[in-house]
C-alpha cells in the first residue's frame, strides 16, 4: 500500500539516476508513516537545489521558495500554526551558503522544526561547483586550482550556537537516517540533521564509499547532553561521527512569541477584537 | 517688544540632540489638544544619538492645521548652534527665546530653563520647565497643565511627579509672565476639535494595520521605518500580535510571506535600502501569488543617503522591484485619516489580490503629529479571503479574474503547494511552456481586477479648475495650504492616495486642466513619469524638492506663483 506521504501515480523526478536523494526521501515517508503525523498537518518548506526539490515528491503542503530563504519561511509557519509539524530541507549549499545568515540566526531563534540539509559537499543542480562543506584540494569547472577553503562544519557551528537538537546521519544507512529523522520530528527546538549522501554525477571524491569509510556510529553511550564535549565530537573528522551529538531544552520561537500564551488556538482561527480596537484609538484623544 | 499672535503661531525648538526637544513635544501636544486647540509638530533631526543640531516646529491654530512652515514666528533655542542652523527659517520678525546667557542672540527674550529647573530640584526638569514656559505663553490653563504633567510622570513614582510638576508651575508662570510683558499669542480653541485625535504618521498606520487584522510584524530596524515596528510592539501584547526583529531583511520578507502563507496578517516595515534587500522575496510574493504587506518609509537615498531626512524618492522602486512580471498595489497616505484607511485596506487587498501591497510613506509624514478627527468606520471587520480547502484542492486553479479561493496549511483537506517555479494548478514546478503564458495572464488578471476596485484620486478645489496641482502622499498638507494662500479659484490640486495600479479617473483629471504642475520631494518627478506612463498626459510643469527637507508652504506657494 502506497504511503499518505506518497503519490500513487509515477513521479517524473528531476534527480540523478542513484542519487542519494531517492534513499532520503523514501527515509523520510517511512520516518512520517511511522510518527503516524496527519497529512494535512505536514508542512515542508525549501529553498532552491536538487535536495530542496524534495517537497514538489512528497504528498503535503509545501511552500518551496527561494535559495537559502526557507528557515525564516519555515519558523514563520510554525509561529503562525503550532499544530502544524514543519520540515525545512534543502542542501548544503541553499542552508550553510546562501542561507548561512538565516541558518544561525534560526538556530538562535529555535523555532520547533526539523532541518534536514543534504550535504554532498558539491553543488548539484548548477553543475559542480565547491559547496561550503567541499573538502580542501577537490578540483571543479569553478575552482580550477582546487578548494582551498576550510570547510564550514555545520555541527560545530549549531553546537557553538547552543542549538537545541544536532545530529548526522548518511543517505547510505537509512535505518540509522530514518531513526535521526523522526528524533528530529520530535524534538522540541530546531532539529539540524546534516545527511551526508554522494552526488554521483559532480562529486568523484566523496563517493558513497568514500563517506562509508569516513563515518562511523556514535557508541551507545554517549552523552548528547554534554555541551563541550559534543563540540569537540563535532571537530572529528575523517572519520566523521554519525548520531546525535548534542541535545538541549530550550524556550522556542513561539514560546518566546507570546502569543499563545492565552490562547493556544493558530493565528488564522482568531478574529480581532473590533471594540478594543475601538478603544485603542480612541485612547489616542 | 510687543507681538500679537493672532488664531495661528509657528513655533520651533532647537537644540542638540539629547537636550529634551522630544519631551517638550511630548509635553506641549497633548496639553494644546486638549485644550482644543489644533496642532502639528513635524521634527527635523541629525543621524547621531547625541549632539549635532535638531529641531521641531510646532504649530499651534485656531483651525485644522496639516503643513509644514518654513517661517518660524517664535524659536526657543536650546542651544547656540540652533540659530545658524536654522538659517533662512529666521528673520527678523521671529521672536527668540532662551538662555540669553547660553545663546547671545541679540533682543532675545531671556528665559532662563536651567534657573527655574534647578528651583525644581535639578537639571533633569529642564524640559518640563520649557514645556511649561510654552504652555504659559499660548496661555494654557495652569491647572491642566498641572494636572496632565503628574498623570504624565506618575509611572515614574511620585517624586517625579512632584518635581516636574514644579517645573512645569514655574515655567509656566515666567512664560504667561513674559505673555504679559508683550508677547500676546491669541488661538481661539475650537469646539469642533474636541474629541480629535492626537497622532503621528506612523501611529495613524499602526492603527490601521491593527484595524486590519495584521497579527504578525517583523522587520530589522531602520530609520524612518522602525517607528511603525516599536508602535506595532506596543501594541502586540494587548492584541497578541507576533512581532520579531530579524537578521536581515531578506529573512524579514521570507518570514512575511511564511506568515501569509499559515494564515497571518503580516506587516514588513522598512526603508529604502532595506527595502532593496527584500526585493527578491517581492518576486517570490509575485510568483507564489502570496499577499503581503510592506509599509515602505522613504528618507533620501541613494545609499546610505540621509537617514533622519525625507523625500518620496522611492516610488520608482516600489513601481518597479522584483524580477519577473507580476501585480501589485501602491498606496499612499495624505493625511493621518488615510494613514489610517490605507492602513488598514492594505490587508484586505492583499488577502483578496492575493499579492503584494505597499503602503508608502516617508519620514516627514511617519514623524509628524497631528491631532485630526477620530478615524471612520471603527467598528468594521476585516475582510478574510481564505478558504477551508478539501481533498484535491488546487492552489492556482485558473480563474475569470486571475484569483484561485486561498487555503491555507492545517486549514481542511487539501493539501496547500505554493511555489516560487512556474507552476501548474495543483502547485507543483512545470515547464509546461503553454501554462506557463496562461499562469502569467492569470496574474496579470490580478492587477486588472485590483484596478478596477482602486480608490480614485482626490481633488481639493473646484472642479472647473484651469491648474491642476498633482501630488501624492506627504505633500499634500503643505500643498492645500500653499494652494490656500494663493488664493486662486482656478486652481485645484489631486491627489492619489492609490497610486498604482494608475486608477481610470485620472486621465480625466489630467485632460480637464490647461496647465498641469506636478509636486513631489523627489529630483526625477517620479509621479509625473507614472500619470504620463499610464494617461498620455505630459506634465509640463513641476515643483521638485529633494534637499532633504518637506516643502514648507511660503516656498512651495513662491515656485507655484512663478509658473502661473
Amino acid at each position: 500500500m502506497t504511503s499518505a506521504f506518497d503519490y500513487e501515480q509515477k513521479l517524473d523526478i528531476g534527480w540523478c539516476p542513484g542519487c542519494g536523494n531517492f534513499a532520503i526521501r523514501q527515509t523520510l515517508i517511512a520516518a512520517l508513516d511511522e510518527l503516524g503525523l496527519e497529512r494535512e498537518k505536514v508542512v515542508l518548506v525549501s529553498g532552491i537545489g536538487q535536495a530542496a526539490k524534495m517537497p514538489q515528491y512528497l504528498n503535503t503542503s509545501y511552500l518551496n521558495g527561494l535559495h537559502g530563504r526557507a528557515l525564516p519561511v519555515a519558523a514563520a509557519v510554525k509561529a503562525c500554526n503550532p499544530e502544524l509539524s514543519v520540515i525545512a530541507v534543502g542542501g548544503d549549499g541553499d542552508m550553510y551558503g546562501e542561507g548561512g545568515n538565516h541558518f544561525m540566526h534560526a538556530i538562535r531563534r529555535n523555532p520547533d522544526i526539523a532541518l534536514f540539509v543534504h550535504d554532498n559537499m558539491v553543488y548539484g543542480l548548477t553543475k559542480g561547483q565547491a559547496a561550503p562543506t567541499s573538502r580542501p584540494g577537490m578540483k571543479t569547472p569553478l575552482q580550477v586550482a582546487g578548494v582551498y577553503q576550510k570547510p564550514l562544519n555545520p555541527l560545530a557551528l549549531a553546537i557553538s550556537l547552543d542549538a537545541s537538537f544536532v545530529a548526522r546521519s548518511f543517505s547510505g544507512d537509512p535505518e540509522h537516517l530514518k531513526e535521526m529523522m523522526k528524533k528530529a520530528i520530535r524534538h522540541k527546538g530546531l532539529a539540524l540533521v546534516d545527511i551526508f549522501q554522494p552526488c554521483v554525477s559532480f562529486n568523484k571524491l566523496n563517493s558513497f564509499d568514500w563517506f562509508k569509510r569516513n563515518s562511523y556510529r556514535l557508541p551507545e553511550d554517549y552523552d548528547p547532553r554534554d555541551r563541550a564535549a559534543a563540540f569537540a565530537k563535532a571537530l572529528e573528522e575523517e572519520p566523521f561521527p554519525l548520531g546525535v551529538l548534542y541535545e538541549s531544552e530550550r524556550l522556542t520561537f513561539e514560546e518566546g512569541l507570546g502569543v499563545y500564551a492565552r490562547d493556544p488556538r493558530p493565528l488564522y482561527e482568531r478574529r480581532r477584537d473590533m471594540a478594543k480596537v475601538r478603544e485603542e484609538v480612541l485612547s489616542r484623544s | 517688544m510687543a507681538r500679537l499672535f493672532k488664531d495661528e503661531v509657528t513655533l520651533a525648538i532647537a537644540g542638540q540632540a539629547g537636550q529634551g526637544i522630544q519631551s517638550i513635544e511630548a509635553i506641549v501636544g497633548p496639553l494644546v489638544k486638549r485644550s482644543g486647540r489644533h496642532y502639528l509638530s513635524a521634527s527635523e533631526f541629525m543621524s547621531r544619538v547625541r549632539g549635532g543640531a535638531n529641531s521641531t516646529e510646532i504649530r499651534v491654530s485656531s483651525r485644522p492645521v496639516s503643513a509644514y512652515r518654513e517661517g518660524i514666528d517664535l524659536l526657543v533655542a536650546l542651544h547656540a548652534e540652533a540659530l545658524p542652523r536654522l538659517g533662512k527659517r529666521i528673520s527678523p520678525a521671529t521672536l527668540v527665546v532662551g538662555e540669553a546667557e547660553k545663546i547671545g542672540y541679540p533682543g532675545m527674550i531671556d528665559a532662563p530653563f536651567s534657573k527655574l529647573a534647578a528651583e525644581a530640584g535639578g537639571a533633569l526638569y529642564a524640559s518640563t520647565a520649557a514645556a511649561g514656559y510654552l504652555c504659559g505663553l499660548l496661555s494654557l490653563k495652569a491647572e491642566d497643565c498641572l494636572a496632565y504633567i503628574r498623570e504624565f510622570f506618575a509611572r515614574k513614582g511620585p517624586e517625579a511627579a512632584e518635581r516636574n510638576a514644579a517645573a512645569m508651575r514655574l515655567g509656566h508662570a515666567a512664560g504667561a509672565a513674559a505673555g504679559e510683558g508683550g508677547i500676546r499669542i491669541e488661538i481661539t480653541p475650537d469646539e469642533g476639535a474636541k474629541g480629535n485625535l492626537l497622532v503621528s504618521g506612523s501611529d495613524a498606520v499602526a492603527l490601521g494595520a491593527l484595524a486590519g487584522g495584521c497579527d504578525f510584524v517583523c522587520g530589522y530596524p531602520m530609520s524612518p521605518a522602525t517607528a511603525l515596528l516599536e508602535k506595532m510592539a506596543a501594541l502586540s501584547e494587548k492584541f497578541d500580535i507576533a512581532v520579531e526583529q530579524v537578521e536581515d531583511e531578506v529573512g524579514v520578507v521570507n518570514m512575511a510571506i511564511g506568515a501569509w502563507y499559515a494564515g497571518a496578517r503580516a506587516l514588513v516595515s522598512t526603508s529604502g535600502g532595506g527595502f532593496a534587500l527584500m526585493c527578491e522575496g517581492l518576486s517570490l510574493a509575485g510568483a507564489a501569488e502570496s499577499p503581503l504587506v510592506i509599509h515602505l518609509c522613504q528618507r533620501p537615498g541613494p545609499a546610505t543617503g540621509l537617514p533622519t531626512r525625507t523625500e518620496q524618492g522611492d516610488l520608482n522602486l516600489a513601481l518597479y522591484a522584483g524580477h519577473g512580471d507580476f501585480p501589485r498595489i501602491l498606496l499612499a497616505p495624505g493625511s493621518m485619516a488615510e494613514g489610517f484607511e490605507l492602513g488598514r485596506l492594505a490587508f484586505d487587498l492583499a488577502d483578496r489580490y492575493q499579492l503584494p501591497v505597499f503602503i508608502l510613506t516617508d519620514q516627514f509624514f511617519a514623524d509628524s503629529v497631528q491631532d485630526c478627527p477620530a478615524f471612520a468606520g471603527l467598528d468594521r471587520e476585516p475582510e478574510r479571503s481564505v478558504v477551508e480547502t478539501g481533498p484535491g484542492y488546487r492552489r492556482y486553479v485558473l480563474t475569470e479574474d486571475g484569483r484561485s479561493p486561498r487555503g491555507i496549511p492545517g486549514y481542511g483537506k487539501g493539501m496547500v503547494r505554493a511555489d516560487s517555479h512556474e507552476h501548474d494548478e495543483s502547485g507543483h514546478l512545470s515547464e509546461d511552456l503553454e501554462l506557463r503564458a496562461r499562469m502569467v495572464d492569470k496574474r496579470r488578471r490580478k492587477g486588472e481586477a485590483a484596478r478596477a476596485a482602486a480608490l480614485p484620486p482626490r481633488l481639493y478645489g473646484p472642479e472647473d479648475y484651469r491648474t491642476l496641482l498633482l501630488c501624492w502622499g506627504s505633500t499634500l498638507g503643505t500643498l492645500l495650504e500653499a494652494a490656500e494662500r494663493l488664493g486662486r479659484k482656478d486652481l485645484a490640486v489631486l491627489h492619489f492616495p492609490w497610486l498604482y495600479p494608475v486608477p481610470d479617473q485620472a486621465g480625466d483629471y489630467l485632460r480637464r486642466a490647461r496647465k498641469r504642475i506636478d509636486v513631489e520631494c523627489s529630483s526625477q518627478a517620479q509621479l509625473a513619469q507614472l500619470l504620463h506612463g499610464a494617461t498620455g498626459c505630459a506634465i509640463e510643469e513641476k515643483v521638485l524638492k529633494y534637499d532633504g527637507l518637506p516643502f514648507g508652504t511660503e516656498g512651495l506657494a513662491a515656485a507655484i506663483e512663478r509658473l502661473l
